[in-house]
């Protein structure tokens, strides 16, 4: 998440030299504790850092997100072709959109769903910050979807600030349901 | 300073006609198929122009009005709004929306019956709701097939060829998919005919609001909201627009004689976005000081087209036809009706506040306005977007403004008595005092207001 707002706030060439040492040194990271509960975390324009640390000091990693501040941001790339702005114009039509702009149809869940998949998530949390419309117009979509294809949902509702202690005693809860299906596999 | 009646008022003669075109307008759409004709559903702000093209018998249902006329019947809005929320849906979206969604997951149409599902969707999308809503139509019944045109191209001031044809070219995917989705053969002629109906009865609701210029304002805003509605629901028909020219005459004929919407006419006001239509006795309430609110930018902008004029007020947009354009192929009509969209007032505020508040400025201007009341509307995000902007920019111009808190079509988010309180208030400021008995206005034909 920091990284991405990173790279939503610095100059692009800058950013991108410093992201080339962080992948290297990625691939040796030792995260200091297990992984527990593999989570994906869905949801508007949170950069909530302590919000997410909270969470992974109940016992859960997220390892991957679908946010306006996260994967959404940079996921696909731009295909390179003669005209750049035409190049640069087409990745925009495709990438991932905003719920604002995804319609007719909801392009954005079967992304999600893949993104469940290929980083083989235990659950999701569904975040949704009050008065951005057309995520909540995704939410219960996103959920059902969710729900069909096994994986269990937590919604949390915020409004600007965090309700950090309410929020925890949910997340806690929520892993200590996951937790209770894996032992009843 | 008291409120004595001062002018002559009277009913108007058209408002019958204008219930009755409503009341059919809704009729017609339910009984649609019993004639062997198409349903389609979309906003207020649709190219309803465009799905003419497809016959005598196709007809609307749009979304905006129809989640007022809910949200006037609380019991059933109540409904409405919990079944939505059953559903999973969040209380701070749109409450049109949620009364809408509601009515259709409840199977009931508020007009009586089952629900009648429209044949297909025709939207456009510039409130980041709008295409939203029926995408979410699409969950709940899944084989209504639906188009949407993306019309966020910008400001009127900054609207250059690149951008309408961004606009005309999805307009013509439109009745591709049309023709596709129906079966039936696209007639370009009937399109013409409706993009020249639309122009005229949007450019003839702008020039009955600038009747509303002279002292004592002809008519009062909770008057207005039954008649701009016309153009909400069917604003490329012929019907609509004809009625729009008898109330221009009629209109006109109550300058000229100055009769007045509210006898007592001291203090000018305007109010802003959608009004919380369950309790629009709060303009009655107003009349008790002698105040009326001759209008808004909602109420003139929402289907209103307008323009700069030679002697530089705000005035009605000439016509194609009043140009003398003759409108020869789809192409040109859609370039016509994309253009002449793109103008709307209610449009621009959506890329600055500040091009609302020059407006409104404007209104209170030219409208002789002594005061602005804000609705800060949690029911529409859309146009609530910069108000508090907009107050700001007003009393830097001169203008007292009351602002109070609600929602147009969730009544658990409006307080009358606090409302009514802050009214007491201003009015107070304002230098009025509440007359004991209320006075009536244009409308409502079984009250006395006869001043004679």
């Amino acid at each position: 998440m920091e990284m991405v707002i990173s790279a939503q706030m610095t100059d692009k060439s800058e950013h991108n030299q410093e992201v080339r040492q962080i992948l290297d040194r990625l691939r040796s990271r030792d995260n200091g504790r297990d992984t527990g509960v593999r989570l994906m975390i869905i949801g508007s324009e949170d950069d909530d850092t302590a919000f997410i640390r909270m969470v992974e000091s109940c016992g859960a990693t997220f390892v991957v997100d679908e946010h306006c501040t996260g994967t959404r941001y940079f996921w696909n790339d731009v295909e390179p072709r003669d005209d750049r702005l035409e190049a640069i114009a087409a990745r925009y039509i495709d990438r991932v959109p905003c719920p604002s702009k995804d319609w007719v149809d909801r392009t954005r869940i079967p992304h999600i769903l893949e993104l469940a998949r290929e980083w083989n998530v235990g659950g999701a949390i569904v975040m949704q910050q009050k008065f951005c419309d057309p995520h909540e117009l995704d939410t219960p979509a996103i959920r059902k979807a969710l729900e069909e294809a096994g994986i269990k949902t937590l919604f949390l509702e915020f409004d600007v600030t965090v309700p950090m202690g309410q929020f925890k005693v949910r997340v806690e809860a929520f892993l200590e349901m996951l937790a209770e299906e894996d032992l009843f596999e | 300073m008291t409120a004595t009646p001062t002018y002559e008022t009277r009913p108007l003669q058209c408002w019958g006609k204008a219930k009755e075109i409503r009341k059919q307008y809704y009729v017609d759409y339910a009984s649609a198929h019993e004639r062997g004709g198409l349903r389609w559903a979309g906003g207020a702000w649709t190219f309803g122009a465009i799905p003419c093209g497809l016959g005598d018998d196709v007809y609307s249902l749009t979304s905006e009005p129809y989640g007022a006329s809910i949200a006037a019947n609380k019991d059933f809005s109540m409904r409405c709004l919990e079944a939505t929320e059953r559903a999973g849906y969040a209380r701070d979206l749109c409450s049109y929306m949620r009364n809408y969604w509601g009515s259709l997951l409840l199977d009931e149409y508020l007009w009586g019956g089952s629900f009648p599902k429209p044949d297909f969707i025709w939207q456009d999308h510039i409130c980041c709701s709008h295409a939203k809503w029926y995408q979410v139509v699409g969950d709940h019944e899944p084989d209504i097939p639906q188009f949407c045109i993306d019309v966020a191209v910008g400001p009127e001031g900054a609207i250059n060829e690149n951008k309408l044809s961004y606009i005309v070219g999805q307009m013509h995917d439109g009745i591709d998919w049309m023709e596709e989705i129906t079966g039936r053969t696209y007639d370009d002629e009937k399109l013409i005919e409706a993009v020249y109906q639309e122009c005229r009865s949007t450019s003839l609701w702008a020039e009955i609001c600038c009747l509303n210029k002279a002292i004592p304002a002809p008519l009062e805003e909770k008057t207005m909201y039954s008649l701009y509605v016309l153009g909400t629901l069917a604003k490329h028909s012929k019907v609509v627009a004809d009625f729009y020219e008898e109330l221009r005459d009629e209109v006109q004929d109550r300058v000229d004689n100055h009769i007045a919407a509210v006898p007592n006419e001291r203090c000018r006001l305007m109010s802003d976005t959608q009004p919380p239509w369950g309790f629009l006795s709060l303009f009655r309430y107003l009349e008790e000081y002698g105040a009326l609110s001759v209008g808004s930018l909602y109420t003139f902008g929402l289907i209103g087209m307008w323009e700069d004029k030679p002697d530089g007020s705000w005035g009605p947009r000439t016509t194609p036809q009043q140009q003398g354009i003759d409108i020869k192929d789809r192409d040109q009509a859609l370039r016509i009706l994309a253009a002449w969209n793109l103008s709307k007032p209610e449009w621009q505020h959506f890329y600055s506040p500040h091009l609302k508040t020059a407006l409104m400025v404007r209104i209170a201007k030219e409208w002789h306005l002594d005061g602005v009341l804000l609705h800060y509307n949690r029911g529409c995000e859309g146009l609530s977007v910069g108000i508090a902007e907009n107050r700001l920019g007003l009393i830097e111009a001169g203008y007292p403004v009351m602002t109070f808190e609600g929602n147009m079509g969730d009544e658990r988010e409006f307080d009358l008595a606090r409302t009514k309180a802050r009214i007491d208030t201003f009015m107070e400021t304002l230098g009025f005092t509440r007359e004991s008995t209320s006075t009536g206005s244009a409308s409502a034909p079984s009250r006395a207001r006869r001043c004679t």
